[in-house]
């Protein structure tokens, strides 16, 4: 199956836009939504969840106050100061805990436990006649990363049904959410604006795609923001040798669109759809479909 | 007073408001900003700072003394988080999914395991414009967390500031967590689209189980979507202050200028955002 992954390092910069239009431009695809911290893509698509799945991320420690004496010692020990006396009492912070163990090993009255922790639900859903995997992490949750896992094994799963594409909106950021949705990626689209802080991260998540060795290509879009700055993106690309899947230039209509809720497919009229369509086969030239 | 600017979604001007915020403030206050958004951080390119002190940001990784190792893999099963694995040729460490707990040099029988330190980022610290006390956090390429990077970023917070501002990562997740900790003020940056107002439900959600106070910026704002007002209302989180959808503010973000700089009404405006998070803060 191929999947195509659209990143963008810096968040706002029109990953969903672009992913929800690719979404409905390819034909016989699966629909991803790997940014499970805030994921956008469902008030486009409305899916209707067909199943629901509880997800259990990393285990968190829990005391069993019948044993604990307040001994201390598993504070010592806890690397993520998340483990606190007060008043005479034991407490673990469960956003700080990791669900290391370590405190379980060091406890000499066998009072810690870890216990499975439910960090969030993915759903499997139609939207319309695509069927859609989208998840939501429970605020505070750090395993975001094995949240989008599931997400992509899930939508990898409608190979079965003769499904031969996966179009997934990853998550902004090069940590482990980012990388969780580029981890097998046929091809990773990387969405970026001209802006001081735009150029700063394309250079980041650049770095980060090539790491994970995925062949890769940009899309600049609000290109008509900065004409200076959209050239510098561009002679970077060009010493980098990096392909420009195409721009799409500022365009007011995607706000509106943004606005209702809609993908900027509906208006066709617009400057910002030509260009997507340009960028859509740009992108089946380099996979070659 | 610490400020932490937050915003469920990326890309809805959160480096905007804290790092113009911070500006306008140290005209008549000691302020201090700290970018914790390690993963991307982009105050910096608004307020050039001069940095004066880079400091490693290290976890503790096992590393195994084969020959003392017998293979028992008491390690492997400890680890939580599946660094650890045993083979017929020895043990194998995959330093990416270690959290540098320690678990496993404490386990094993042999003593075989010591602890390495392995750098996931630094802190840099310096001087920004107008004597602005800057802070920012950089996580490594590749590496799967920041939550450290942040922790050890918050531990250089001045005390003998007046006002602290931290300007978080998107999303609600752990790092927001870490990000938020300690925060006598959560600022929520949003915009009126169906999208901004389901990422600003879960950081308002977060903001509240944590019993942080909170008030809403609503940027880019434009007709046609009352979603954020109504949900002001009905969350009773006040909105503070509402930065119009206009082409020359966005320009002047793309050259990585401050907004207030160029144009004076702005530094009234967050003059006045203060003032009313100081009333809200002391309520």
């Amino acid at each position: 199956m191929i999947q195509i992954a659209v990143v963008s390092g810096k968040g706002g910069t029109g990953k969903t836009t672009l992913s929800a239009a690719l979404n409905l431009l390819f034909e016989n695809n699966v629909i991803a939504d790997c940014d499970v911290d805030a994921p956008n893509l469902h008030l486009i698509f409305r899916p209707i969840i067909q199943q629901k799945y509880e997800y259990f991320g990393g285990k968190k420690a829990v005391i069993d106050y019948t044993k604990c004496t307040s001994c201390g010692v598993c504070e010592k020990f806890c690397r993520f100061n998340a483990i606190k006396h007060e008043e005479g009492k034991v407490t673990i912070d469960p956003y700080a805990c990791e669900g290391c163990g370590v405190c379980v090993l060091k406890c000499p009255y066998s009072a810690v436990n870890l216990v499975s922790n439910k960090a969030g639900e993915y759903y499997v859903s139609m939207a319309g006649n695509r069927p859609m995997v989208h998840a939501k992490l429970q605020p505070g949750e750090e395993t975001s990363g094995g949240l989008v896992a599931e997400v992509r094994k899930a939508a990898l799963k409608f190979k079965e049904s003769g499904r031969d594409i996966v179009v997934i909106d990853g998550a902004p950021g090069i940590g482990c959410p980012a990388t969780s949705s580029i981890t097998g990626a046929t091809y990773v689209v990387i969405v970026t604006e001209p802006t001081a802080s735009g150029f700063h991260d394309l250079q980041r998540i650049v770095e980060t795609v090539r790491l994970y060795r995925r062949r890769f290509g940009v899309v600049i879009n609000k290109s008509t923001i900065n004409p200076e700055r959209k050239e510098e993106i561009a002679s970077y690309c060009k010493n980098e040798n990096i392909t420009i899947l195409g721009e799409i230039p500022f365009d007011p209509i995607v706000n509106t669109a943004t606005v209702n809720g809609v993908s900027i497919l509906e208006y066709p009229e617009s400057p910002a759809v030509y260009s997507i369509v340009e960028i859509f086969k740009n992108l089946k030239k380099e996979l070659e479909i | 007073m610490i400020i932490t600017v937050l915003s469920g979604k990326g890309g809805t001007g959160k480096t905007t408001v804290a790092t113009n915020l911070a500006w306008v403030l140290s005209f008549e206050w000691k302020v201090q900003l700290l970018d914790a958004d390690v993963e991307e951080p982009n105050a910096h390119l608004f307020l050039s700072p001069q940095i004066d002190e880079t400091k490693s940001v290290e976890i503790l990784i096992p590393k195994v003394n084969q020959t003392v190792c017998t293979k028992c893999g008491e390690c492997a099963k400890a680890c939580q988080f599946g660094a650890i694995s045993v083979f017929k040729a020895g043990v194998m460490v995959f330093e990416s999914l270690c959290h540098g707990c320690g678990a496993c040099s404490m386990i094993c029988p042999e003593r075989a395991i010591t602890e390495i330190p392995k750098p996931i980022g630094q802190i840099k610290l310096g001087e920004a414009l107008n004597d602005i006390r800057f802070g920012m956090g950089v996580l490594n390429i590749g590496e799967p967390s920041g939550v450290k990077i942040i922790r050890e970023l918050k531990k250089n917070i001045d005390t003998s500031a007046d006002v602290v501002i931290i300007d978080a990562p998107p999303g609600t997740s752990c790092s927001v967590v870490e990000s938020l900790r300690g925060a006598d003020f959560a600022l929520l940056v949003t915009e009126p689209t169906p999208f901004g107002l389901h990422d600003v439900r879960m950081a308002a959600e977060l903001v509240a189980e944590m019993g942080i106070k909170s008030g809403i910026v609503v940027n880019r704002d434009s007709e046609g979507f009352n979603g954020i007002d109504l949900f002001s209302k009905e969350s009773g989180i006040p909105i503070l202050m509402r930065i119009p959808y206009d082409t020359r503010i966005a320009e002047l973000y793309s050259r990585g200028i401050l907004l207030s700089a160029q144009l004076p009404e702005w530094k009234t405006k967050f003059t006045e955002l203060f003032k009313e998070i100081k009333e809200l803060v002391n309520v």
